[in-house]
């Protein structure tokens, strides 16, 4: 239903998105999944043909984004980041505006907008205007401006954002309710929501596909991995590359700690090599002065932030400073 | 294509009575062509109650006296208030964010640009609409002469495109109202007064630049003759101005 290869988007200088593909199944919710910054927003509008491509192709539905963008246009609904909601307007004559200019013929607008008022619960405020509408609401009336028209695909770039905790999993009931029907690519930056909702996850990060696999298959992949947390009295920068060419080692990155004089590196191994005896030779014969070797099992959430901060500091303010 | 263009211009055109603005630009409007009307009145009255008493000099016309001041006021009071009707159009649709649904649905740029100038055409043309209670008036006490009014009013029409075209093009080109309505009041006023460097220019340039003047061009409209080439002027000006700014929708 959804096909990307070779996805790139440069703004001036800097690289949004480079080099991303996957695909999506009729009838599946994909999430997409990465932190702020990761370029998620960016591949959203550049499927719903609202921002063109640098380079690379984007099938929706069988129609080419950049050749038919007005066909893959007809063929989605879209949430974008913020919703695209006239404050002016009461809800039900924003939503038939929406539902008549994605093709709703008049006689059926009622119909539809009722329906999608329905689905997403906000019936009840069919006549206030929507600037006084609390950010959750606004939120669902997005919601419902996308699925209004039917369409094949449904694109949701952050759909709970903004909403407590009843109303995430209301929408996340609703999106569940939507597959099978719809193709749905839902974007966001909380692992729960997609182990929620999707059947299948895209891991993306500084623009790149760290992952594609079914949830169960990243959680199995990722929690058979170990690692091993190292302490040494000398910086063991130089012992690094030495490390990485270890048999079952996956990944290194140098941590932070607190006390001075203290350094630690974290080594991700894969399952079943038991690397811990070499590592201690590698450091003593290094002159490097051990001070701790410890073994832990990741888990899913870990499994996520590895992906995502592989051969990278494993700083986690980083991710938190930055915005889209 | 006409649905959605009819679709987006009906949209933009009640929104812009959600608001207070339309209502405020429409009294003032008003408001400010009901007393010119009535000091242009009582200057008429004036200088013919003094051909009554002297029996000198030529009897004061309504045309020249009251039509044509009014209507070209008329003119001067739209430059200052198009900017304001024109500034939200595509501005506002930027900044929340609600130009994505127009862009992702499926429509083409040219159907947006096209209904954004026609709600805020319509919306100057209603404000011109009312003002023809003021001839309507003057058809009580003397015979206004109708062939000069409609020609005056086709004008103010077209000179009106004008400035929608040039306030839509700016207001795409920001998300700053504000921005969008500086930038379209100058545009304007230099096209206005571009005739004013022909008098230096050359003889080939003092005709181009007397040429692109919007102002210009009305004077014809205002003698109550109707020339193809003020015509071709007007709808060229318009053309170019939605046509940039299509490539200013699309290019986003």
């Amino acid at each position: 239903m959804i096909e990307v290869s070779n996805l790139v988007k440069k703004y001036n200088e800097r690289t949004a998105v480079s080099g991303v593909s996957f695909s999506v199944k009729k009838g599946e919710i994909l999430g997409f999944l990465g932190p702020n910054g990761a370029g998620k927003s960016t591949t959203m509008k550049i499927l719903s043909a609202f921002i063109e491509a640098s380079a690379g192709t984007v099938t929706v539905n069988g129609f080419n984004v950049a050749s038919e963008p007005r066909k893959v246009k007809a063929s989605i609904g879209y949430l974008p980041e913020n919703p695209p909601v006239y404050t002016g307007m009461e809800v039900e004559s924003y939503l038939r505006f929406a539902a008549r200019i994605h093709g709703v013929e008049k006689t059926n607008v009622k119909k539809s907008v009722e329906a999608a008022m329905e689905k997403c619960g906000i019936s009840d405020v069919r006549n206030r205007l929507i600037g006084n509408l609390s950010k959750g609401y606004r939120q669902r009336v997005g919601l419902a401006q996308a699925i209004a028209h039917n369409p094949p695909v449904l694109i949701l770039d952050e759909p709970t954002v903004g909403l407590d905790p009843r109303q995430i999993i209301e929408i996340r009931n609703l999106i569940q309710s939507l597959g099978g029907e719809h193709t749905v690519i839902l974007s966001t930056h909380i692992l729960p929501e997609v182990q929620a909702t999707c059947s299948r996850v895209v891991v993306i990060d500084k623009g790149k596909v760290v992952a594609e696999d079914t949830l169960d298959g990243i959680a199995a992949r990722m929690q058979s991995n170990a690692r091993l947390t190292i302490t040494t009295a000398k910086d063991p920068k130089n012992l690094l590359p030495e490390i990485q060419k270890l048999d079952g080692v996956v990944s290194t990155s140098v941590g932070k700690t607190a006390t001075e004089g203290e350094f630690v590196v974290y080594v991700e191994c894969q399952k079943g090599s038991d690397i811990r005896s070499m590592i201690s030779e590698k450091i003593v014969h290094a002159n490097l002065s051990l001070l701790g070797l410890f073994q832990e099992k990741l888990s899913l959430e870990d499994a996520f932030v590895r992906l995502i901060t592989v051969d990278e500091n494993l700083d986690f303010k980083r991710e938190d400073t930055q915005h889209v | 294509m006409f649905k959605n263009i009819s679709l987006i211009a009906g949209r933009d055109l009640r929104s812009y009575f959600y608001t207070p603005i339309a209502y405020i630009v429409i009294a003032m409007f008003l408001i400010l062509i009901g007393w010119m009307f009535s000091q242009l009145l009582s200057f008429y009255a004036q200088q013919v109650s003094q051909y009554a008493a002297l029996s000198f000099g030529e009897k004061p016309k309504l045309v020249d006296s009251v039509i044509r001041p009014l209507f070209g006021n008329v003119n001067v009071i739209l430059l200052f208030v198009a900017p304001f009707i024109t500034m939200r159009l595509l501005a506002e649709e930027k900044k929340d964010h609600t130009i994505e649904l127009l862009k992702t649905a499926p429509v083409r740029p040219i159907e947006i640009v096209l209904g954004k100038f026609l709600a805020g055409f319509i919306l100057l043309l209603i404000m011109i609409a009312i003002t023809f209670v003021y001839p309507a008036i003057l058809y009580f006490i003397s015979r206004p002469d109708w062939g000069v009014v409609l020609a005056c009013y086709i004008g103010i029409a077209c000179v009106s495109a004008v400035y929608i075209s040039v306030g839509l093009f700016w207001s795409s080109r920001t998300e700053n109202q504000i921005v969008a309505a500086v930038l379209t009041f100058g545009t304007l006023l230099f096209f206005w007064l571009i005739g004013w460097a022909s008098h230096r220019a050359g003889p080939v340039w003092s005709d181009v630049l007397n040429h692109l003047s919007i102002i210009g061009h009305y004077s014809n409209f205002a003698q109550g003759l109707l020339d193809t080439t003020d015509f071709v002027f007007y709808f060229s000006f318009v053309g170019f101005a939605l046509f940039l700014t299509n490539l200013s929708v699309r290019g986003e």
